[in-house]
């Protein structure tokens, strides 16, 4: 009897110990998101989206250029990443078996695990040293080299789950292999597609490392794509290492701006995949 | 005797090194319905999805000899062309899950890029699905997804959707496997109505639909026609020792 | 007479489909693009690290292997040595690992099997996902300007020197970003297990603490050394936080309290400033040795991961 309950005390006591675990991994969660809120809702109002950085000294002043700046550079990268990401996706989900597609898949994984700051010096190397300028340009290909892998895992394991049968209806009705992809299997996976690619902006439009040494930051308003960009990361990495308390206040806000975007993202992404989601 | 619709001869089919088919002949005769019967892994699912060539689709897969639809020869013709001659219908039913009902009758038109005014569509969709007996259930609800109809029904799409097409032949691999009683027999009876207008060739295990339904019976095992005959004929006095003991159930 | 209208139609649409039905080569020119996209990927690959490993040439000519046992990072000397880094690296992403395993291991065991469905379920879910969503960046103006000070006066207590910043400062958030990654990894790993044995293991009579550690444990073992790996993968390349409070220092730590450089951070910091090519040559050759060691982890954290799946 007093083994059942010694047991029993037990397992009681490692219940708890885990949920005390798992309850105290997320007060981490809720302190960061407090203090982002606290800090950053007193520098946001209407001339933070609208106006540029003030100099030192002067109060007050925006990040509308790092918006413009992250809205170019996620677009930069997306443009590159998403039509390519997709064509190989089809690929390795339609080649399940051959060695070629296996060296394909590795290299994805590969590419997935390359630390940020890498992926950066690459870009570094291969367009800013040759155009001899740091630029919009090259701070999205680098996040289109990180986005890219994203979107190839989320394609082929979305197609992947599309049952066989569905090419097999279209094929026997004499369709052609590429219409029956592009006009059958796409459409079926079209939310888990779409949810890839709002899970690859948000992972992107946060990136700091890969941006120090490519887009590198400016304190002024710049749309040109070969011309150096700030933005939202960049800034609030600058602001918040620089010693003046009135830039900590503005990094707050864009923390904050920030997080809401990446927020809003992941929204959208969980509302596709349970709206858009196909019955097979 | 009426002129075969659909001869195969000397046909082997090869899964990498594995014989699947050995030396089927066979002829198939215009508005009848020919069941091909056989414990399952004898082949006869492979031997009809080689007569539509939907077997490509698996690697390693090949064959040799010849089938002849009329005086063609199907391997030596464009595979496209050939599954819109010949429709098939799954084990499974697979309407297409993005498209309405409407959609998926129509789909053999649309997914081949063929331009149809939206009066032509309509007629096409409506004889397809009287042909297919769900034109009366459906009617009404037309523009809604495919996948929301019950297992018989979508199966009754399914074929509805390869009629659309107008095709020589229709294949059916075991397409009540999946379906409760009530709907198998709805669409045995489909298929009783349906030889009037098309050839019918139909994968079944169950010895009893091949004898309800068919005109003709063809008996695989093991990848070899053991016996092919008039379904009356073989039911009632089976010449091969093998047909015997399958249809008495000794092995299967 | 309306169906024979209809059939007549059908059989004209039939010789459009033949005209159209010859352009057969449309498929092979389909698959030739899906296969030269694959082979795009494999260029890519090669291209980046061919890239990384020309441009390091110069510090590896002049360095050889010593880069990785010397000690002296210091540019107006031209001396490079990248043994501080690889020390600080290694310290900051084991200690992460170690504080993190107690916390991704509850979660897993959490919403792997005790409440694998539910509201308390979805709502630790949905807030590690949280977690995983926040951008490096503001971890590390977090751990800059809440946690370092409150680091500070730990160190002021334990008598220390008070710096703030430094390599436990870093592990702590590291600890925090991979939790996410590493819950996921695990809560895979326990769902892996059959239930079948799970549930042979309760009907004996097993309480849930027993059957965890009798049966699922054992069968997860390589699973979650695999999930380990990946974290530890996920964490020597993770650079914004660290770059921001592990305290730019380019000397060898001394305790886990000092100010250190992980590989990472070292190259964000400095890249910019880096003047003259062996300078720079020698951040690149530590971008390789960091772009090599996670690619390895990686590969041999998902081939354990692959090998436990067919097993089961």
């Amino acid at each position: 009897m007093n083994n059942i309950f010694k047991r029993t005390v037990k397992d009681k006591a490692f219940k708890y110990i885990i949920v005390l675990f798992s309850f105290i991994s997320v007060v981490p969660l809720i302190f960061i998101l407090l203090y982002i809120f606290k800090n950053g809702i007193s520098a946001i109002n209407l001339k933070f989206f609208t106006h540029l950085p003030k100099p030192v000294g002067e109060k007050g002043g925006g990040i509308s250029n790092a918006i413009i700046g992250t809205f170019m550079i996620v677009i930069i990268a997306s443009l590159v990443a998403i039509p390519i990401g997709i064509i190989v996706g089809v690929f390795l989900s339609e080649n399940k078996k051959s060695r070629f597609a296996e060296f394909v898949r590795t290299s994805t994984d590969i590419l997935l695990s390359i630390p940020s700051i890498v992926i950066g010096i690459v870009a570094y190397i291969w367009l800013v040293k040759s155009m001899g300028d740091f630029s919009a340009l090259s701070g999205g290909i680098a996040l289109a080299i990180m986005m890219l892998p994203v979107i190839i895992k989320s394609t082929e394991e979305t197609l992947k789950l599309i049952p066989d049968h569905l090419k097999e209806a279209s094929l026997a009705l004499g369709v052609p292999y590429y219409r029956t992809i592009l006009k059958v299997i796409l459409p079926a996976g079209i939310s888990g597609i779409i949810t890839g690619i709002l899970l690859g902006i948000a992972r992107i439009a946060g990136e700091t490392a890969p941006l120090l040494f490519t887009a590198f930051g400016n304190p002024f308003m710049n749309i040109n794509i070969l011309r150096p960009v700030n933005a939202l990361p960049l800034l609030i990495y600058n602001y918040a290492m620089s010693p003046y308390h009135q830039w900590h206040k503005i990094a707050w806000g864009a923390a904050l701006v920030l997080i809401i975007l990446v927020l809003i993202l992941n929204i959208i992404a969980k509302i596709v995949i349970k709206k858009w989601k196909v019955q097979f | 005797m009426e002129s075969a619709i659909l001869k195969i001869e000397n046909f082997y089919a090869y899964f990498g090194e594995t014989e699947i088919l050995k030396n089927i002949n066979l002829s198939i005769f215009p508005n009848q319905t020919t069941a091909i019967m056989g414990p399952s892994g004898c082949g006869k699912t492979t031997l009809i999805r080689c007569i539509n060539r939907m077997h490509e689709f698996v690697q390693n897969a090949r064959v040799s000899g010849k089938i002849f639809l009329y005086d063609q020869d199907i391997y030596s013709s464009n595979p496209i062309v050939i599954r819109r001659k010949i429709g098939m219908v799954f084990q499974k039913p697979n309407p297409f899950p993005t498209m309405s009902i409407y959609e998926n009758v129509i789909s053999g038109f649309t997914l081949n890029g063929i331009k149809l005014k939206k009066s032509e569509k309509d007629r096409i969709v409506e004889d397809s699905l009287k042909k297919a007996e769900l034109w009366d259930e459906v009617k009404n609800n037309i523009y809604r997804k495919g996948t929301f109809l019950s297992g018989g029904q979508q199966q009754r799409l399914c074929i509805a959707r390869a009629l659309a097409m107008n095709p020589d032949i229709l294949l059916l691999d075991e397409p009540t496997s999946a379906l409760d009683p009530k709907s198998t027999s709805a669409i045995e009876s489909l298929i009783i109505e349906l030889k009037k207008t098309v050839t019918i060739i139909i994968v079944t295990h169950n010895t009893a639909q091949a004898a309800r339904i068919s005109d003709r019976t063809a008996f695989l095992y093991l990848g070899e026609m053991i016996e092919y005959d008039i379904t009356e004929k073989m039911f009632t006095v089976p010449k091969d020792k093998r047909t015997e003991e399958y249809l008495t159930g000794k092995f299967g | 007479m309306n169906n024979l209208n209809a059939d007549i139609f059908i059989k004209k649409s039939h010789r459009n489909i033949q005209i159209r039905g010859n352009k057969f080569s449309g498929d092979v020119v389909f698959k030739k693009f899906l296969f030269f996209s694959g082979l795009c990927i494999i260029i890519l690959f090669l291209a980046i690290f061919l890239s990384l490993v020309l441009n390091s040439i110069p510090s590896i000519r002049a360095f050889g292997l010593n880069f990785f046992i010397t000690k002296v990072w210091s540019p107006p000397d031209r001396q490079f040595g990248a043994l501080p880094f690889i020390v600080g690296t290694l310290a900051t992403s084991f200690l992460a690992i170690i504080i993190t395993i107690p916390f991704s291991f509850s979660i897993s065991v959490f919403t792997g099997e005790f409440y694998k469905e539910g509201v308390l379920s979805n709502i630790l879910k949905s807030m590690i996902e949280l977690l995983a969503g926040i951008p490096s960046v503001v971890y590390g103006f977090f751990g800059l300007f809440v946690l370092a000070p409150v680091i500070r006066t730990l160190e002021m207590k334990i008598g220390v020197l008070p710096y703030g910043v430094g390599i436990f400062t870093s592990s702590l958030i590291l600890s925090v970003m991979i939790i996410p990654f590493s819950a996921s990894i695990g809560r895979e790993v326990i769902n892996m297990v059959p239930a079948d044995i799970k549930e042979a293991a309760y009907s004996l009579g097993g309480t849930h603490y027993e059957v965890i550690r009798s049966t699922v444990i054992p069968y997860a073992k390589s699973g979650i050394f695999a999930g380990i790996l990946l974290a530890l993968g996920r964490a020597l390349g993770e650079t914004m936080a660290v770059t921001m409070i592990i305290g730019n220092s380019d000397f060898l730590p001394h305790s886990i309290f000092s100010p250190a450089n992980t590989m990472a951070s070292v190259i964000a910091n400095e890249f910019t400033e880096a003047t003259g090519t062996l300078y720079l040559s020698s951040l690149i050759e530590i971008g390789v040795v960091l772009f090599i060691i996670t690619g390895i982890i990686n590969i041999l954290g998902k081939i354990i991961i692959k090998k436990l799946m067919v097993e089961i």
